[in-house]
């Protein structure tokens, strides 16, 4: 099966505060995107496995956040929920290109 | 004299106590030889359902190591079994040809899993969940395996097939009923539990009969009655034990289920006893360590030939260790025409209890999600209490104190390591302890399943009396630390730390980044601490706080303005209504703080709605002052005796804005009917003729508690400074998180009382409180003023479809 990846710009580095998330709409898709402490960008699917918390709201941790409505720890690179919970989001590829913050999806 | 030779047949949890308990009353008169099959010391068997779930190690567990045996010269055979018993000649055999006179012999083979007497059970990858062995195998097979099925879904299986999730496998529960854990919980807690369990991850198959191991000569799958298939690559049973007598059979020690004994752990042979799962008394064969623990106690003073009470039976309790679950069962659990029940069921917090009553005592109990209560409990059943005494105990203050006070000393506290009152008692009056940890460190008293603490907290509140104090003790913030919140506020004075990360770096936090627990506390305290420098941390704080607004369960905020004292006018009500058209507000409604509340606002109008409606935030969402409640008073109520209103405004406006612990809810009426419910306030403000009276510590929340009367005033200005003093004071003394109902319990209303009467401390509280109020401005105007928050926090990114 043939894939088609966009990329699309979202933000510029600067834009982004750290250790806040930010949510992003592209079409239909609602990204949560973070920027980390360490000063890396990542982006995850905004709705929480457990009840479809707002994750752009969470308290950012490290790479870990924290859902808004639940509390559930969640891996923001990886998109893997912590114990003792269980489940996983969506992660989105991001591109940072002379300060420019891209999106990968696949189409 | 020459010394008696005991043998012990099972070098496991049962028997090895009872040797303890009899080298504590005849130390120096025994020569002992122990065999145990496995090639260990004893251990903790419980806790193998930690090491699975990855909470401790297999070293941590052993309960007597190697040098316990030297030291109490005892003959150790470890990795051998004994084959065969002559009662005649009172010798013992081993397999590896050894053999062993004895003048007295315990038998305490424990026993073995029950395999069920299915096809395919001998193939590779089918295990039972009893010993080490076990327990290795199954951490070895998921690093090679995916899928995991645990056939059995009561106590031990339920903590197998949790210790496999946390081993990354996927795990399928097969249970014969319909319920989890049918022999310990009504249906209702049942299913509770199996939601809570499914939300961790586990997949049940219940009411399903399994019928074939299915494979070659690796377990591939299951087959059950109804034909159904499932895969797996490793079957843990744990559908049950069966007491391990097949010694006992071969040596002609008579049998039932189990080795039959009778009170004083002796069977029917000469010279012959039997303690642990292994044995059978009157009729029952125990699976749990507590009635364990008592043979072993009975049976070593029958061999010390001391008189004792008669062993007489256990009423059982059971508790899951599993992570985030509570679940607490003892005695009768199932209801009949003749029991009643007091039952509670709270939906919201998941917490459940029904306890079972039969000719007005308490013989049974079952709770879910909170289970501190279950140790007092199961004394009441042990008691045969009245359940009028049970009522009682709930209500009065000292309920937990004065119950262990009247416990025997013999009574056990830790089921799971056999711990007695008289045990506690006696390290915490010989070692000088203060804390639970230290209890738990000395005597193992809630090392295993931590079901017995509050118990050992009430021990040492009722053996220290004054000097210990439930503020003595000392509970970690969160597990990113093992320091108090006391411990971190006092590094934070004395090292002048003045950022989060900087406390969790210099105080060594095992994360770096913190947790949702720790960072807003740590945010509270440093700026409790330093309020003129410290720059409040947003990262740190809960979505609602830092975004001013309460979030919605669909994502959506409420915004509740300010109306001081619950009082309105025109002009406020019109613009409510206008912005409410204006930015089609689905729902305005009035709170139960006696104010309105706008709900179901998009994030990006926040900042519109607060500029168009331009009042101050009412802080709905906030960790301060919520809302002061008033009755009208003397200006329109034939009652009244003070203004109220006016008193209630005033109190608002001056301690708006300023974080506390918790929320802060006040309320002011102007005479004793009380129609601001002032009652059940944080600080509540009750007029009297000529004076007020104020009361602290009430809640109408989720822990209903009646306030208490600090102090009785003259004038509204006596009443603000007081308050003052005392919302300070909570501020600076409190956990973050503790209302004051708890605050107030804790710290005792006589000592705040001390501090509030002082002049002295009074000026005092209100100038450093008065410090901190300076510094702050309402966060919506604060927001609307600085283009950067409303970049930051308000603003999201819409890119539309279709754009490159
Ligand atoms: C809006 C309101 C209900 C209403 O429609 O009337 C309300 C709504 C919420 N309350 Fe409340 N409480 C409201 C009055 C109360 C009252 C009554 C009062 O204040 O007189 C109480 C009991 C009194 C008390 O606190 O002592 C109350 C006890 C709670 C509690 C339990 C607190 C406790 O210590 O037990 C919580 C949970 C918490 O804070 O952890 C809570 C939490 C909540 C939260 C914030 C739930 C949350 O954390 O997300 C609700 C936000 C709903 C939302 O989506 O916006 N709410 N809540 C009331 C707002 C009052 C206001 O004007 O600010
Ligand atoms: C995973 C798990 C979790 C548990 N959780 C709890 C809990 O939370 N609470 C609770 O109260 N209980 C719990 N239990 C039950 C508890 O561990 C047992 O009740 C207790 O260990 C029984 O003690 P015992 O001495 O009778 O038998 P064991 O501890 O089994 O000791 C018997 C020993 O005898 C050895 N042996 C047998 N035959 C011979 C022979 N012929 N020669 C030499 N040696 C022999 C065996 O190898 C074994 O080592 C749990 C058990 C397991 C497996
Ligand atoms: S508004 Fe308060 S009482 Fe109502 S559901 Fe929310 S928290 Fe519970
Ligand atoms: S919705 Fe995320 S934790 Fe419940």
């Amino acid at each position: 099966m043939e894939k088609t990846l966009q990329r699309i710009k979202v933000a510029t580095v600067s834009e982004l505060p750290k250790d806040l998330g930010k949510t992003v709409r592209v079409g239909s898709h609602e990204i949560a995107l973070f920027h980390l402490v360490n000063g890396k960008i990542r982006a995850i699917e905004n709705r929480c496995p457990h009840k479809g918390g707002v994750l752009a709201e969470g308290m950012v941790s490290g790479e870990h956040v924290f859902c808004p409505m639940h509390d559930w720890k969640i891996n923001v690179c990886d998109g893997e929920v912590q114990k003792p919970d269980r489940g996983c989001v969506n992660t989105f590829k991001v591109e940072i290109e002379n300060e420019d913050v891209y999106i990968v999806l696949d189409k | 004299m020459s010394k008696q030779k005991i043998v012990l047949i099972g070098n496991g949890m049962a028997g090895v106590r009872c040797i303890e308990e009899m080298l504590k009353i005849q130390p120096n008169h025994f020569e002992i030889t122990i065999f145990g099959s496995e090639p260990h010391p004893n251990y903790n068997r419980i806790l193998l359902s930690k090491v699975l779930q990855g909470d401790t190690t297999i070293d941590d567990i052993t309960l007597n190591d190697w040098n316990w045996y030297e030291e109490n010269g005892i003959q150790l055979y470890t990795g051998e079994t004994v084959t065969h018993i002559d009662t005649a000649k009172q010798v013992v055999y081993s397999d590896k040809d050894r053999e062993v006179r004895y003048d007295q012999l315990i038998l305490a083979t424990g026993s073995l899993p029950f395999i069920l007497p299915i096809p395919g059970v001998d193939k590779e990858g089918v295990t039972g969940f009893r010993d080490i062995q076990d327990c290795e195998k199954m951490m070895e097979y998921s690093n090679k395996y995916k899928k995991a099925a645990v056939i059995g879904g009561g106590l031990l299986g339920l903590e197998a097939a949790r210790g496999l999730l946390d081993l990354g496998m996927e795990v399928d529960v097969i249970h014969l009923s319909d319920y989890l854990m049918d022999r310990q919980l009504d249906s209702a807690a049942s299913k509770l539990l199996q939601k809570e369990l499914e939300g961790q991850g586990m997949n049940f198959l219940l009411g399903k009969n399994t019928q074939e191991v299915i494979g070659n000569t690796h377990v591939e799958g299951l087959r059950f009655s109804d034909g159904e298939e499932i895969k797996a690559d490793l079957v843990v049973m744990a559908v049950g034990i069966k007491p391990h007598i097949q010694l006992a059979i071969d040596s002609e020690i008579p049998v039932n289920r189990g080795i039959i004994v009778n009170d004083y752990m002796e069977t029917n042979i000469p010279n012959v006893y039997a303690v642990g799962e292994c044995a059978e008394h009157r009729g029952v064969v125990y699976g749990l360590v507590a009635p364990l623990y008592e043979q072993g106690k009975v049976l070593a003073k029958r061999i010390c030939g001391i008189e004792g009470d008669p062993y007489e039976g256990t009423v059982l309790s059971t508790q899951l260790k599993v992570s985030g679950v509570d679940v607490f069962s003892a005695g009768e659990i199932f209801e009949s025409e003749q029991t009643k029940t007091i039952k509670s069921f709270n939906d919201w917090e998941g917490t459940y209890k029904n306890i079972l009553i039969q000719d007005g005592k308490i013989i049974g109990a079952v709770l879910f999600g909170d289970t501190k209560e279950g140790n007092k409990l199961l004394s009441f059943i042990n008691k045969r209490a009245d359940v009028t005494e049970y009522l009682e105990a709930e209500k009065g203050e000292e309920a937990g104190a004065s119950l262990v006070a009247t416990m025997p000393n013999e009574e056990i506290i830790c089921g799971c390591n056999g711990v007695t009152k008289g045990d506690i008692v006696q390290a915490i009056e010989s070692q000088g302890l203060t804390s639970v940890e230290e209890v738990k460190g000395c005597t193992s008293a809630s090392r295993s399943c931590g079901g017995c603490k509050s118990l050992v907290a009430d021990l040492l509140e009722c053996t220290l009396g004054d000097a210990f104090s439930k503020s003595n003790q000392k509970e970690p913030i969160c597990s990113c630390t093992t320091l108090s919140r006391d411990d971190v506020i006092a590094e934070i004075r004395e090292k002048n730390l003045t950022h989060t990360r900087e406390v969790m770096s210099v105080l060594g936090w095992t994360t770096s980044e913190g947790c949702s627990k720790c960072r807003p506390a740590l945010n509270y305290y440093l700026g409790m601490v330093n309020p003129l420098e410290y720059k409040d941390e947003r990262e740190s704080r809960y979505v609602n706080e830092r975004l001013h607004a309460n979030i919605q369960k669909d994502g959506t905020f409420s915004v509740v303005p300010r109306m001081y004292g619950g009082v309105t006018n025109p002009d406020q009500l019109r613009k409510i209504a206008d912005v409410a058209d204006k930015y089609n507000v689905p729902l305005l409604k009035v709170t139960g703080g006696q104010r309105i509340d706008m709900f179901g606002v998009k994030k990006e109008d926040l900042p519109k709605v607060w500029a168009d409606l331009d009042m101050p935030s009412g802080y709905a969402y906030g960790k301060t002052l919520r809302t002061v409640k008033t009755c009208v008073g003397e200006s329109f109520c034939r009652f009244g005796t003070q203004d109220s209103m006016s008193l209630g405004i005033a109190l608002e406006k001056k301690l708006e804005r300023v974080g506390t612990p918790h929320k802060f809810k006040m309320a002011v009426s102007a005479c004793p009917r009380n129609c601001a419910e002032s009652g059940i306030k944080d600080l509540g403000v009750v007029g009297v003729d000529g004076a007020w009276e104020i009361y602290v510590g009430g809640n109408g929340g989720t822990h209903l508690r009646a306030a208490d009367l600090l102090c009785k005033v003259k004038t509204s200005d006596e009443v603000i400074e007081i308050t003052g003093a005392y919302f300070q004071y909570y501020r600076e003394t409190a956990v973050y998180l503790e209302r004051t109902s708890v605050w107030v319990e804790r710290m005792g209303l006589d000592s705040i009382r001390a501090v509030i009467e002082d002049k002295q401390n009074r000026i005092e509280l209100n100038q450093r409180l008065d410090e901190a109020l300076s510094v702050l401005q309402d966060p919506w105007k604060e927001a609307l003023n600085s283009d950067r928050i409303l970049k930051d926090l308000y603003q999201s990114v819409k890119v539309p479809a279709g754009v490159k």
